[in-house]
């Protein structure tokens, strides 16, 4: 940097460096060296002292009740989401896809609740699902039994408002994925007498994977903001069926435990971090081996 | 062969049309409520949104769900947006949030977006990429972090903590980037040539050709801002500067009439934004996917 003449591209490389400066000073500031201090604090005595214990916190965190049955419901709730919404959305996708100039209105559609504040609709929730609702009065009228939707079912509840919230959007980014795929290889597939199951599994499938692996993705990530619908709904103290890792968190930010808490952040980071290390990296393999 | 093919389009059409009205039911349903007068809505919901649910006695008692008022009655309106200021001071509390961080996401993500899109320095596409993964951590990772750094900076308990952080979030760099990709190199190269430093070339020439990039990436981020639940949570501690996304949650049960229509209150920026700015979202939708 001392020399006076700077070569055109050193100079270009500054530049460039210069204009990243403000967003990776702000993002390191309040993200990846707080991270490192989080990371420091879980290897920690306590608050006040900073003695190394090795991985003692984390020990005691996995041993917790609260964070066992925390851990359980998130699992769950991935195991069941996950593949609903995928199948869910790349079937209205499909559909929207025979058509997409006339069907254009519907994509907008689906889109629409990921827009809208879930408080401002929460009174629509609470009528529908409440002990005396309209769910549950459709259920005696069908001669049903009654469930406690707010108790022991509010993990359906929340599935149901997951999935309304952001199939549309998924369906965007599988229209977007279904799009990519050259026509003339269903024309060839045609030719060749192929059905249309055929047609999806032997070709669409295969082509859309790469995108799936992103809509997976990015399913995952808004999955964890699950929490905000489950908070709004059940309140700070849900049933236990929903006490999931997001309530753990939260309780131990009401009663200052920093420790846990830390250990709480590292051990989701992790899980996220194979999960999508594991997605993003299968995907940069397969690239590789087209080339 | 034709008319099957047309048999198949009604079903999907009626398919097509009965999930979106699934879809839009809440918002209709709040929108026709928010004009039922005080008594109809006690007479008809009273008895799972007012009363506690520790006076339960046996008695099955209906509710009655029904979407067009017999009582129609402005009353709502009139204590919300008239008769007391409480409800609109959230309302322009939460825009002012909104507004600071889309304003100052949008600008780190211009120059941002810029440097990572269009130079080349040492170490950047590691950069970029840590920034993905930061992208992709949920909030129950960030807080944490985000909560010690406040922390020191003395910062819990006022708007500042909400907005810094908001800020400073990748997924607008990400974007950004993402969109200033696909504007020709030649482009740049003329204005250059024309004697337009970098800043110039930014604001004159990329930013006016990624319009709809960053209309994408202003709706997306308010939104996102608007509909926020977590970090005023943590961050503000204190019950009465709670922006409309809480507050809203917890009038629910006090006056019928004003809860709906501080519920259409809050969806109205959405849904407006939403109205005018549908295109850019689904285009910001697509972008946002990895490619």
């Amino acid at each position: 940097m001392k020399q006076k003449h700077l070569s055109l591209r050193t100079k270009d490389a500054l530049t460039g460096f210069l204009f990243t400066l403000p967003a990776l000073v702000g993002l390191g500031m309040f993200f990846v060296v707080p991270f490192g201090i989080t990371l420091k604090m879980s290897l920690s005595e306590s608050m006040g002292s900073s003695k190394f214990v090795g991985l003692k916190n984390y020990q005691d965190v996995l041993k917790s009740a609260a964070f066992k049955l925390a851990a359980k419901n998130t699992f769950k709730f991935f195991g069941v989401a996950l593949p609903c919404i995928l199948i869910l959305s790349l079937l209205i996708a499909l559909l929207l896809f025979r058509n997409l100039k006339k069907y254009d209105i519907f994509r907008t559609f689906f889109v629409f609740p990921l827009v809208l504040p879930v408080s401002s609709v929460v009174l629509f929730f609470q009528i529908v699902f409440s002990d005396l609702g309209v769910v549950n009065g459709v259920l005696e009228h069908l001669g049903m039994h009654a469930a406690d939707w707010t108790g022991e079912q509010a993990f359906w509840v929340l599935l149901i408002l997951y999935l309304w919230k952001n199939t549309g959007y998924n369906v965007v980014l599988f229209l977007a994925a279904l799009n990519s795929v050259p026509p003339e290889l269903y024309e060839a597939a045609s030719l060749d007498g192929a059905g249309w199951w055929k047609k999806l599994t032997r070709i669409t499938l295969p082509m859309i994977a790469p995108h799936t692996r992103f809509i997976l993705v990015i399913s995952i990530v808004n999955l964890f903001k699950s929490f905000r619908e489950a908070y709004i709904l059940f309140g700070d103290h849900p049933d236990q069926s929903i006490y999931m890792i997001q309530h753990f968190m939260n309780n131990n930010f009401i009663n200052l435990n920093y420790i846990r808490l830390s250990v709480g952040a590292a051990l989701v980071f992790l899980v996220i971090f194979a999960l999508v290390g594991l997605l993003l990296g299968l995907r940069d393999k397969d690239e590789g081996g087209h080339e | 062969m034709a008319k099957r093919r047309k048999t198949g389009d009604l079903i999907t059409l009626i398919v097509l049309i009965l999930m979106s009205v699934v879809v839009i039911l809440p918002v209709l349903f709040m929108v026709t409520h928010s004009f039922m007068s005080g008594n109809e809505l006690t007479a008809s919901y009273g008895k799972i949104l007012s009363s506690s649910k520790d006076d339960e006695d046996d008695t099955p008692i209906e509710i009655d769900a029904h979407l067009i008022p017999r009582e129609p009655s402005l009353k709502g309106y009139w204590d919300v947006f008239l008769a007391t200021p409480d409800y609109l001071g959230k309302f322009w509390l939460s825009l002012g949030l909104c507004a600071a961080i889309t304003a100052g996401q949008t600008l780190l993500a211009c120059l941002g977006g810029y440097g990572f899109a269009k130079f080349k320095y040492p170490g950047k596409n590691l950069l970029f990429a840590l920034m993905v993964l930061l992208m992709m951590l949920p909030l129950q990772v960030t807080l944490v972090p985000n909560y010690i750094v406040l922390d020191k900076l003395n910062m819990i308990g006022s708007y500042s903590a909400i907005i810094l952080p908001g800020i400073c979030s990748a997924f607008g760099v990400f974007l950004l980037t993402q969109t200033f990709k696909s504007i020709p190199d030649s482009v740049l190269e003329a204005a250059r040539l024309d004697g337009a430093n970098q800043f110039k070339t930014l604001l004159l020439v990329v930013i006016p050709q990624a319009k709809a990039g960053i209309a994408s990436l202003v709706i997306l981020n308010f939104i996102d801002t608007w509909n926020m639940v977590e970090q005023p949570l943590v961050f503000l501690k204190d019950r009465l500067k709670y922006p409309l996304s809480i507050f809203l949650s917890q009038i629910k049960n006090a006056d019928l009439s004003r809860a709906f229509v501080c519920g259409i209150l809050a969806m109205l920026p959405v849904l407006l934004l939403f109205l005018h700015f549908k295109d850019a979202l689904m285009t910001g939708i697509e972008n946002s996917a990895l490619k």
